[in-house]
């Protein structure tokens, strides 16, 4: 690792874990008598096994039921300075590459090369003691999170000031409200100046307040030119603040490039909330004798069935259903609910050619467009429905059926424009602004200011 | 703006008092491996607050506070005065018994404290050790420092019943300080073993109160080293504990430092120490793994 900008070098990185033992079970006496002699040499080797890996191969791949390789051969660098998220599913080895890149445990096989101070938040407030006091909890915990103890020095006005908990630093943290540790926890990580922070979404629990001051900081050490690795489920968390995102699958990199590509990729994967539902079996969809509900999909502009969307563009959805008996008025509706579980909106067939019309047997497709530059950044999960007019009757509603994932690109056209921190609402639509200016010299500003004071007096 | 420029001053300072762009190298590695020290002094400060919080979380919330330093050793004393001093009347060549178990028993609680102590270290501290790293060594090592407190305490027994006994200081006190080091570096030798393998065999925690309470018999904190037969005064002297009373006795009381039993001890003690650091040095990369 010659090269000076680089701040992490991983070259072909694998740590395999031991797993699942089988219990064997004696149904006579004798044999259970021999198995308890026994015993202690077959959990010697059992203990033993679960660090020893001479029988394992490492060259080829090997796929033994009680291995399990949660990183195999991943390799990629990182620039000082840049900010990399790292998703995936549950067990894909996120947080055992944390883990490994921390020190925490070491890989199997394979070298990593750190320049630079490391940092690694796992869980805020690690290593604090009830029996002490807040004041004693910030130097322990800090210097269990690396700092020195002049740097704590310098900084414990700040951290005090940034947690809250004044009036309790003398107090025992045993007596602290689970909030308040954790303000004070946060506070501490918070102040970690390395020049490489390692972050596993533990850090997001907590209130949303809370996630806020969260995602906050990490943009500030972001932008202080501190290299950030940053494992998250969040995806618009992690389009936001990572520019680059690599895809951690079953242990392996598939793929490492710019965040929104890869998190559609991941969607699209089908591994999170499909974009499509289909009902193969008429008999098995949601519906009745009069309609059945075929299949619900989001589609692009380009009619590309997709999970992630572009905030800019228009979003279809789409619902094909089959009408079984003629004579009935439907109104067809989809409902949209975003992660936190906020319904955004509820829209009815209001297609003036169907409308008051009957619609004889046969395979409908009805879109509803939702223009862009309308939703707002994150999950949203799709409902559908279908009720008759005459007499009027829900025949089906689904909830939940779709997910798509709105994601900014960051191209500056957006209600963003170039703002990167926080955006709440639940819409954003791009509203019309306009500016008017009166010239104005400086000096007659502040002439006229005094002399209004003038008046006044 | 100037916000920008003091946090890039604040940064630069920190990156001047760290070493910044040292290139550290993860990879496997299998073997012997030597501790590193240079690690080790780069983690001093965090070292410092370990022992520390271990000194201040002891006796938390209790009435009696460090008082408990002093009482516990005390009991004992009284105990063994009754029991052997009184009842059974072991030999202690002439020696007032109070006084003769009193040196022996104040460094016996500390070795005897410190080692169970250090040696469950690791289990104890497994939630942290899955979650940050920091020199595994700071575990084992830190109860043998945060102990020396209550050994300091209880020393006062000493004093005072040196006084009462009006037992003149001798030239012998000079080698205090090294059966001092001596009495850390065993429970320091064996912490680092009995931690190692506690952390992959929990059945250390299981023997431990026997281990000890062998350690105990085979040591002259109840009777004399003189009351061991000759012949097998090697293997016993072997033990370092012997070493550490029989130099403590004679330190404190002046009677002969008996260089017999105290060499094969220091190379006991030094051969546990070398080899358990050796052994938890290869055994700390597997730590995590087989919580």
């Amino acid at each position: 690792m010659n090269n000076k900008d680089l701040a992490i070098k991983v070259e072909h990185i694998s740590k395999c874990y031991r797993i699942g033992f089988k219990e064997q079970m004696h149904d006579n006496l004798c044999g259970t008598l021999l198995n308890f002699m026994k015993s202690p040499f077959k959990n010697f080797r059992t203990h033993r096994s679960l660090y020893k890996f001479d029988d394992v191969n490492f060259d080829q791949s090997d796929d033994r039921s009680d291995i399990l390789w949660a990183l195999k051969d991943v390799s990629f660098d990182i620039q000082k300075g840049e900010v990399v998220g790292i998703i995936g599913l549950n067990g894909a080895g996120k947080s055992t590459l944390l883990k490994v890149l921390s020190k925490i445990t070491v890989p199997t096989s394979g070298r990593i090369g750190i320049r630079g101070r490391v940092s690694s938040l796992l869980e805020v407030g690690t290593g604090f003691h009830p029996e002490l006091t807040g004041r004693e909890n910030v130097y322990l915990n800090g210097t269990i999170l690396g700092m020195r103890k002049n740097e704590i020095d310098q900084k414990f006005d700040e951290i005090v000031d940034f947690s809250g908990v004044e009036k309790f630093l003398e107090t025992p943290v045993k007596r602290y409200s689970s909030g308040m540790r954790v303000r004070l926890a946060f506070a501490v990580a918070a102040h970690l100046e390395p020049e490489i922070l390692l972050v596993d979404e533990v850090l997001a629990v907590g209130d949303a307040q809370f996630q806020k001051k969260c995602i906050e900081k990490m943009q500030d050490v972001g932008r202080n030119g501190r290299t950030v690795l940053f494992v998250s489920h969040s995806m618009p968390a992690v389009t936001r603040l990572c520019p680059r995102v690599i895809l951690l699958n079953g242990g392996r990199v598939e793929i490492d490039d710019v965040s929104h590509r890869v998190v559609s990729a991941y969607l699209q994967a089908g591994k999170a909330t499909k974009g499509e539902r289909i009902w193969p079996e008429p008999l098995e969809a949601p519906g009745d004798e009069v309609v059945r509900l075929s299949s619900v999909r989001v589609r692009t502009r380009d009619k590309l069935v997709t999970e992630a969307v572009d905030i800019s563009g228009p979003v279809g959805l789409e619902i094909e259903y089959l009408v079984l008996q003629n004579g009935y008025e439907f109104k067809i509706y989809f409902h949209l609910i975003n992660e936190e579980g906020i319904e955004v909106f509820t829209s009815l067939d209001n297609d003036q050619a169907w409308r008051k019309r009957i619609r004889p047997p046969g395979r409908y497709v009805s879109t509803a467009w939702i223009p862009g530059n309308l939703l707002s950044e994150g999950m949203h999960f799709v409902g559908a429905g279908i009720r008759t007019l005459n007499p009027e009757l829900k025949r089906f509603s689904v909830n939940e059926i779709v997910g798509m994932q709105v994601v900014d690109s960051m191209d500056g056209q957006g209600a963003r424009v170039d703002f990167t921190g926080d955006f709440p609402g639940i819409i954003r639509p791009l509203l019309k602004w306009e500016t008017q200016v009166t010239p104005m010299e400086p000096s007659s500003v502040v002439g006229s200011v005094t002399t209004d004071k003038g008046m006044k007096s | 703006m100037a916000n920008e420029m003091m946090d890039t001053a604040m940064s630069e300072t920190t990156v001047a008092a760290s070493p910044a762009d040292s290139l550290s190298i993860i990879q496997p590695n299998n073997g012997w491996q030597m501790i590193d020290f240079k690690e080790l002094i780069q983690y001093r400060d965090l070292f410092f607050f370990l022992v520390w919080r271990d000194i201040k979380v002891l006796y938390a919330q209790t009435i009696l506070g460090f008082s408990w330093a002093v009482l516990l050793p005390l009991i004992q004393i009284v105990l063994f005065s009754i029991i052997f001093g009184a009842i059974a009347k072991v030999n202690t060549d002439g020696i007032p018994y109070i006084l003769f178990s009193s040196v022996a028993i104040i460094p016996w609680t500390y070795m005897s404290q410190s080692m169970t102590q250090a040696s469950q270290s690791l289990i104890q501290g497994s939630s942290m050790l899955g979650k940050i790293y920091f020199p595994r060594l700071l575990y084992p090592v830190s109860p043998i420092l945060s102990k020396l407190v209550d050994f300091g305490i209880a020393m006062g027994i000493i004093m005072c019943l040196m006084v009462y006994y009006r037992i003149s200081p001798t030239w012998n006190l000079l080698f205090l300080p090294m059966f001092f080091i001596l009495m850390m570096s065993i429970p320091l030798g064996i912490g680092l073993w009995l931690s190692s393998l506690a952390i992959r065999f929990r059945d250390v925690k299981h023997a431990m109160p026997f281990f000890i309470q062998m350690l105990m018999y085979s040591a002259p904190i109840v009777y004399s080293a003189s009351s061991v037969p000759g012949i097998y005064r090697i293997v016993y002297s072997l033990n370092p504990i012997v070493g550490v009373i029989e130099g403590f006795r004679s330190c404190l009381l002046g009677t002969p430092i008996p260089w017999m039993y105290v060499c094969p001890g220091i190379f006991t003690a030094l051969f546990l120490l070398v080899s358990g650091a050796f052994y938890f040095k290869r055994m700390e990369r597997l730590i995590v793994d087989v919580i």
